[in-house]
């Protein structure tokens, strides 16, 4: 068989991408490998820890569950993306930083992707809700209480 | 000296990178002209190889290479013994390790058979369907005591049984100690470990680089330094032409300490073959077959009691899966045997084991390394004798703690690292009482009794415990002061998140008066640092950690020295903090640490003889033998009694790790242990069916704990120094991971009144089904 | 876990991640995806949240020769009311049926189920015809549409037909589906008044494979007597189970509990459990008798209460 290429254009963070790639291509391995940015972590390619989340149009998602050509016109948003143009963390970065959410942070940037949009959409969770929301993201390290602890401290201090 | 951050719950210094996703982990490398590599690996479990042929494989586009055994060459090894056996009497050790591609047998499914190479993984893994093998499937050793029993098929045909290793040792008498007992309590159980499934998978990179005849390799490996000594060594390599990188590794739990995987073994040799980068990561599937497990072992042991409960002696025969290979030695099992005595006098001892070669993936060291086996034993003998002699569980274990004044304790037979087992330090007592405060013991019967009148099951657990820690044999530090006035500090062992760029530069600028940020940690990066041994045994802290602290002493020193002949002053009269060194109540009279570390690099002009250029100084530190760290578990469980199903209502861990360097980073230890814990208790089984074959090899299957299946945890700590290091610290890495067995068995039993019902629990892990099955002909 | 996207066993027949090689359609009309799947049969698959085909695309275990992506078909997502039915295009996903309030008052059943699908990654893409056409044995939402007696509209580059809920499910992972068939409507019968729904099922963690759950739905006379109940099983089976018949010993009664219990053992005796690594077949079968009652016990209070 021929190899199937597909030309898709694509945003990443706000920066538009044009490539040509094969239509087996995962979404993971292509944001990590064709567009270098690497935060974004594999952990097992059958949708079940969470590390590649990242959001397409905004949702969480996963990324090794999709096609890279499946992106084609939709905006994607990364781990390297989380913090502003200045370098200022987003408030759950900062969280996570000062509650120790993170050990080796191989996982980190998929709990990023998948409660910065949690936040969005639920300014005032219960610890119930954010373990309910972190749920598809298995962490190895850290028993997860540091994580549900930053989430609720950003959570706060997102409220203002 | 500036505020000490010793002790101090530091914010970490390796968390920017992570948390903006600029870490660099393995899979992140994109070297020029890089190739890629997967491994045809065995579908069955024993198996004489009759054929391979990758011709068809080789002729697909974007294929460069594929190799077999007989490709190798004299470069076919088994791998070196990485632990050989400790100098116990009587010791039968039978070596026999793992090879980089399997030759005339398979000896476990997913052993590597075949290595192709090609522009992409996509097209390496099509090319895996093109090669024809031909095996002859052989049956299949999984059961240990079957593999025992004659007749049985040999993983090993030469050496003549399934036999890996042989054990016993002693401390007393203890068929005298059972003949003066008032009771014996005597079971079988069964503790099956799991697999590390750290979220990042193993990964190896190999550059090769012909024309500056050197190699690099970037390996997910806790132990960079001895991954470079071996493979200069089988490539024919001077060690300083072998540059082994541990970047940041995603979770490591012990297996990523075992070497040489095959696929160490093989990617350098290929890239020197090939001229050219070669990456291989581990795909998650792979994981449960290619990265080594820990798994079951089989306790008959027996307990010898006085009425009022003080134990007299144990003695304990047990086999324990040691999987197709043994690189790694008895350091699993002998842990089980070390461990299982606790915090506890027990007088007489007589344990022996039986390593056991199976057709299943090779064990050695996760997080907690047998000891969870050891101590679910010791525990349930406890639960069981309490019981029987109607003694409260937490009673029994209070009447036998060793006491504060008995240490060091000798408990008189060979641990891990070939030492004599001996307690450094300890107070046991306060442990157990601060954990049944925590837990609310005393008040928890009363509530339990008015919440079964509501129809709701409590129940609760209280587990003790000791952690060999600290083990030598040595790690080394060197510290540096920059002209810029930072501090650099590298040393040999990897870091796969705990934190070592933390408190490693904790130590660091509370000797040299620098912030912890201005302290820059290198670890697992051999030409940053020759020396060391690695990431293992909960050591990292306690060994590398007083290297650096005596390396930066020693770097401290040579500043005041050299500024206190520039200031014609005496160095007690200097005081070293923010970055300067200044004279005590003048402190516009300094000089900064960078000017000091300029200063001692002169450009000209003549030094004293033996003078050495630089702030900067390199220390080793070995301890005697391991320190021994200690703790209680409690837990308050909720069962459904109808479905099994549990509910952790609270979790209260208290620990004794000695002098504590950052109680952040240590509680995080905990919680991911604990976490671990609860996975082997209640989630995580290897299921294997009679052919060796594993029926749940995915994450859909073998269940890691979601944040909705581990609770809140409540964490004391109470410090006991060790005496076996300056700064008087214990290990505290594997703690959290070892007593949820039996704490759970215990809370299980006692929620659903299992001992009336005259059930035992003699197993882990447990699952709502076991439990169905475990009970359904139980009186109700 | 994730609702039948990880087959049980993986064999290590060669060790893959990532997809075999195939052509990619992004179809943008019906009738496109349709002639397409006409053309090629058994040899292309349709992908729509991908959720389940993905991963075993990923392992290798589905290597479709041509891949016919109809996310870009608007038309096919979306919920309908209209009188006495509710349409449900197949391209919905569980996230837009989670958000739609009126949806989940219309149908508890379904509101009640859906937080059992894996986590919310999954559910942002994954589609009920995704869902319904895998027919994993362990998903909630085929029981689910069996106990709602839900008919499926499914249709061919030239025609269309109607496919009863509990004729749709033939096997574990198997449709009545033709190879030129896609399933393009989902039609669900307004529930009756004074009906109560409940879900419940057993998974080892929220999210994984159901170990036994059930659907439930009783529906009361104006006395508070039992005119009708479905009960439908998922997780014991290849297909889903319809276990509505266990129930008519409840059929014009005041609900009593010995006869919920009744109930409950005539329901188990028409399950026949598989077990697996989770769960013996006895495990399973026990706690579908426990879940049984206590589902009915809940719809039937729901019912009385009103919600």
């Amino acid at each position: 068989m021929d190899i199937d290429f597909h030309d898709i254009t694509l945003s990443v963070n706000g920066t538009k991408y044009q490539r040509r790639i094969e239509s087996r291509l995962l979404l993971s391995d292509f944001i990590r490998h064709d567009l270098a940015l690497a935060g974004t972590h594999v952990g097992c390619e059958h949708g079940v820890c969470g590390a590649c989340t990242i959001l397409l149009d905004g949702q969480p998602v996963r990324s090794c569950l999709m096609l890279a050509v499946q992106a084609n016109h939709h905006e994607l948003s990364t781990v390297e993306g989380l913090a502003d143009k200045a370098g200022e963390y987003h408030p759950l970065q900062q969280a996570m930083h000062e509650h120790h959410g993170l050990q080796c942070g191989y996982c980190t940037p998929g709990i990023l992707m998948t409660i910065t949009a949690f936040l969005d959409e639920n300014s005032s969770p219960s610890e119930d809700e954010v373990r309910e929301a972190l749920s598809g993201n298995l962490c190895r390290c850290t028993g997860y209480q540091n994580i549900v602890d930053a989430v609720l401290a950003a959570a706060d201090r997102m409220r203002g | 000296m500036s505020t000490r951050t010793f002790g101090e719950p530091i914010k970490r210094n390796e968390d920017h990178r992570l948390l903006t996703g600029q870490a660099l982990f393995i899979d992140d490398l994109e070297l020029p002209g890089m190739l890629h590599a997967a491994f045809l690996r065995s579908q069955v479990a024993h198996a004489r190889i009759l054929k391979i042929d990758v011709f068809k494989a080789l002729q697909r586009p974007g294929v460069v290479a594929a190799y077999v055994a007989g490709d190798l060459g004299d470069y076919w090894q088994p791998g070196p013994i990485l632990v050989p056996p400790p100098p116990i009497e009587g010791i039968i050790f039978h070596e026999r390790t793992q090879v980089p591609l399997a030759k005339d047998k398979a000896r476990h499914v997913g052993e590597p058979l075949v290595i192709v190479i090609a522009e992409s993984r996509y097209i390496a893994e099509d090319a895996l369907d093109d090669i024809d093998v031909e095996l002859e499937q052989l049956a299949a050793v999984v059961d240990m005591e079957k593999g025992l029993g004659a007749g049985s098929a040999l993983v090993h045909d030469d050496v003549g049984s399934n036999v890996s290793a042989y054990v016993r040792q002693t401390k007393g008498n203890y068929a005298a100690a059972a003949a003066k007992a008032d009771r014996i309590i005597k079971r079988r159980f069964r503790y099956e470990h799991g697999i590390s499934s750290p979220i990042e998978t193993r990964g190896v990179v190999a550059q090769w680089d012909r024309r500056a005849n050197q190699m690099t390799i970037w390996d997910t490996t806790q132990a960079p330094v001895f991954v470079r000594n071996g493979l200069a060594g089988m490539l024919g390599l001077n060690e300083r032409q072998v540059r082994v990188i541990a970047p940041f590794v995603g979770g490591g739990f012990g297996p990523k300490i075992m070497m040489f995987y095959p696929e160490e073994v093989l990617l350098p040799w290929v890239s020197m073959k090939l001229n050219r980068p070669i990456k291989w990561i581990e795909d998650r599937h792979e994981h449960f077959f290619a990265t080594t497990h820990e798994r079951g072992q089989i306790h008959d042991a027996e307990m010898a009691l006085s009425s009022d409960g003080r134990i007299l002696g144990i003695k304990d025969v047990f086999l324990h899966d040691g999987g197709a290979f043994d690189p790694y030695g008895l350091t699993v099992p002998i842990n089980s045997q070390c461990t299982l005595l606790g915090p506890y006098v027990v007088p007489a001892y007589d344990s022996t084991f039986t390593q056991v070669f199976t057709n299943l993936p090779t064990v050695t060291p996760y997080r907690g390394a047998g000891r969870q086996h050891g101590v679910f034993v010791m525990e349930r003998l406890l639960d069981f004798a309490a019981h029987e002699l109607n003694i409260d569980p937490t009673e029994i274990r209070r009447r036998n703690l060793i006491p504060p004044d008995a240490f060091p304790y000798n408990n008189e037979i060979i641990y891990q690292d070939f030492e004599v087992l001996e307690y450094d330090s300890g107070n046991y007592e306060p442990v157990l009482d601060i954990a049944l405060d925590a837990i609310g013991y005393e008040a928890f019967r009363h509530e339990q009794a008015l919440a079964r009148q509501q129809g709701r099951h409590l129940g609760v657990g209280v587990a003790c415990y000791v952690e060999g820690t600290g083990i030598g044999p040595y790690e080394g530090a060197k510290v540096q002061v920059q002209s810029n006035g930072k501090v650099s500090v590298a040393t040999g062992i990897g870091t796969q998140g705990q934190g070592h760029f933390t408190v490693f530069a904790q130590i660091a600028a509370d000797q040299l008066g620098v912030a912890v940020t201005d302290v820059d940690v290198v670890t697992g990066d051999t030409d940053q640092f020759y020396w060391g041994a690695g990431t293992f045994a909960s050591r990292g802290a306690v060994v590398a950690g007083n290297a650096v602290n005596e390396a930066a002493k020693v770097v401290r020193n040579k500043a005041l020295k050299l500024a206190s002949d520039l200031f014609e002053c005496s160095e007690a009269d200097l005081v070293i903090e923010d970055g300067k060194v200044s004279i005590v109540g003048i402190p516009q009279k300094f000089v900064k640490l960078g000017d000091l570390a300029n200063q001692a690099n002169p450009m000209r002009g003549a030094v004293e003889p033996g003078t050495e250029p630089g702030l900067e100084s390199t220390r080793y530190f070995g301890p005697k033998m391991g320190a021994t760290a200690n703790g209680v578990h409690a837990i308050i469980i909720e069962m459904d009694p109808k479905t099994f199903e549990l509910k952790i209502l609270k979790y209260v861990v208290v620990h004794d790790c000695g002098t504590v360097i950052n109680p952040m980073i240590l509680a995080g230890q905990i919680h991911g242990g604990v976490a671990q814990g609860i996975g082997n208790a209640f989630y995580e089984k290897l299921v294997f069916d009679d052919q060796g074959q594993l029926l749940n090899a995915s994450l859909a299957d073998y269940l890691l704990p979601t944040a909705l299946d581990v609770p809140r945890m409540e964490l004391a700590h109470t410090v006991t120094k060790s005496p076996l290091n300056p700064m008087g610290i214990k290990g505290a890495g594997e703690a959290g991971a070892i007593p949820g067995g039996p704490l759970f068995a215990q809370a299980i039993e006692d929620a659903l009144d299992l001992k009336r019902r005259s059930v035992e629990l003699l197993e882990t892990p447990l699952s709502p089904s076991r439990l169905f099955e475990l009970t359904r002909n139980a009186r109700t | 876990m994730l609702n039948g996207i990880v087959p049980h066993f993986i064999p290590l027949d060669a060790s893959a991640m990532k997809p075999a090689p195939f052509k990619y359609v992004a179809a943008t009309s019906l009738a496109q995806a349709l002639a397409l799947k006409a053309e090629y049969g058994d040899d292309a698959k349709f992908l729509a949240g991908g959720q389940s085909l993905m991963p075993a695309m990923n392992f290798r275990l589905a290597q479709p020769a041509i891949l016919i992506d109809i996310n870009g078909i608007e038309d096919l997502a979306g919920i309908h009311p209209s009188g006495a039915t509710t349409r449900v295009g197949p391209l919905t996903r569980y996230r837009a049926l989670q958000r739609d309030e009126a949806f989940a008052g219309m149908f508890p059943l379904i509101d009640e189920a859906l937080p059992h699908i894996a986590h919310p990654q999954i559910r942002n893409r994954g589609t009920i015809g995704g869902n319904l056409s895998h027919a994993d044995p362990a998903s909630e939402l085929p029981a689910i549409a069996v106990a709602l007696r839900a008919r499926f509209r499914v249709q061919t580059a030239k025609q269309e037909r109607w496919v009863e809920a509990s004729d749709f499910f033939v096997g574990a992972l198997t449709t009545d589906l033709k190879p030129d068939e896609m399933l393009v409507e989902i039609e669900l019968p307004r529930v009756k008044p004074r009906t109560g729904a409940c879900f419940m099922e057993i998974a080892r963690r929220r999210g994984d494979f159901a170990i036994a759950g059930v659907a439930v739905m009783t529906t009361l006379g104006e006395r508070g007597e039992c005119t009708g109940v479905r009960l439908a099983f998922c997780g014991v089976g290849e297909t889903p189970i319809d276990a509505s018949s266990a129930a008519d010993a409840l059929i014009g009664h005041q609900p009593a509990q010995t006869t919920i219990i009744d109930v409950a053992k005539a329901a188990q005796a028409m399950i026949d459990p598989g077990g697996s690594v989770h769960a013996t077949a006895d495990y399973q079968r026990h706690i579908a008798g426990v879940l049984t009652e206590r589902a009915l016990r809940t719809a039937q209070r729901r019912a009385r209460d009103g919600h």
